[in-house]
């Protein structure tokens, strides 16, 4: 079931208010006031994501964020149109000589705030993230 | 909600009690700025106060290791207090741990520098 499916302006108003939006629907899903939390903060990493590195903040350019309730959990797609990004080339953000670096723990705070992330390239251009939260099991 | 940051000094020692939430944009910001104008006003003892910050981004973890860098480059050492379990979880998760001093008291904090 679609809960959610925007195209959000490339703004950090944006990020807030979808957010808000992640944390209501989680909570109304049944999910704990941690694991609320813990599914705001993801989808806001992966969102700042998308409007800064993806999109940077151009005018022209849109995010897709859709939230879908399936039997087993909360998935949350958040799509940019920018030039996309691999993985690899962020270098591991817990590796002892990338400790002091400022940036680039979004996707490992996504990563071990979610039960699982999917991170893909899009056509012509983008990045797609895809989260998703196993819902408690009294609401699965 | 934005992040209000306000700064009180013990002794030799500048402790700066955050309120609110440090995310990309205005939060890490005037925590950027704050850090950097006690530097070259030649404040090299820093005790960060997190008791009452109820949220930090990876932008705002960014700003603390870039405070913590730029008053170790001055000679001076940023300390952390008050920690709340989730910004604790958030250290862990970094590694972070492993390279801020944190406290739970504020007394003990202030006389290891």
């Amino acid at each position: 079931m679609i809960l959610l499916d925007q195209r959000l302006e490339s703004s950090l108003e944006s990020v807030d208010h979808s957010e808000e939006r992640a944390v209501a629907l989680a909570q109304e899903s049944g999910f704990s006031e941690e694991e609320t939390y813990r599914l705001g903060y993801a989808v806001r990493e992966a969102l700042v994501n998308a409007v800064v590195h993806g999109n940077r903040y151009s005018a022209n350019k849109v995010v897709h964020f859709k939230v879908i309730r399936t039997s087993r959990a909360i998935e949350v797609v958040i799509e940019d149109q920018g030039s996309g990004f691999s993985t690899d080339m962020q270098g591991d953000p817990l590796a002892q000589e990338n400790l002091m670096n400022q940036s680039g723990r979004g996707l490992a705070l996504i990563r071990a705030f979610t039960d699982e992330m999917q991170v893909e390239r899009t056509t012509p251009g983008g990045t797609r993230v895809i989260l998703r939260k196993f819902l408690p099991p009294q609401a699965g | 909600m934005s992040v209000k940051l306000i700064t009180r000094q013990v002794g030799d020692v500048t402790v700066i009690d955050a309120v609110g939430r440090i995310t990309l944009g205005e939060g890490s910001s005037t925590f950027r700025e704050i850090v950097k104008d006690l530097v070259n006003k030649g404040n090299k003892k820093i005790l960060l106060n997190l008791a009452e910050v109820s949220y930090i981004d990876s932008s705002g973890i960014g700003e603390l290791v870039s405070g913590f860098t730029s008053v170790s480059n001055a000679g001076g050492s940023l300390k952390l207090l008050k920690l709340t379990k989730r910004i604790q979880d958030l250290l862990q998760i970094t590694k972070l741990y492993t390279v801020f001093e944190v406290f739970d008291d504020e007394a003990k904090a202030l006389a290891s520098f």
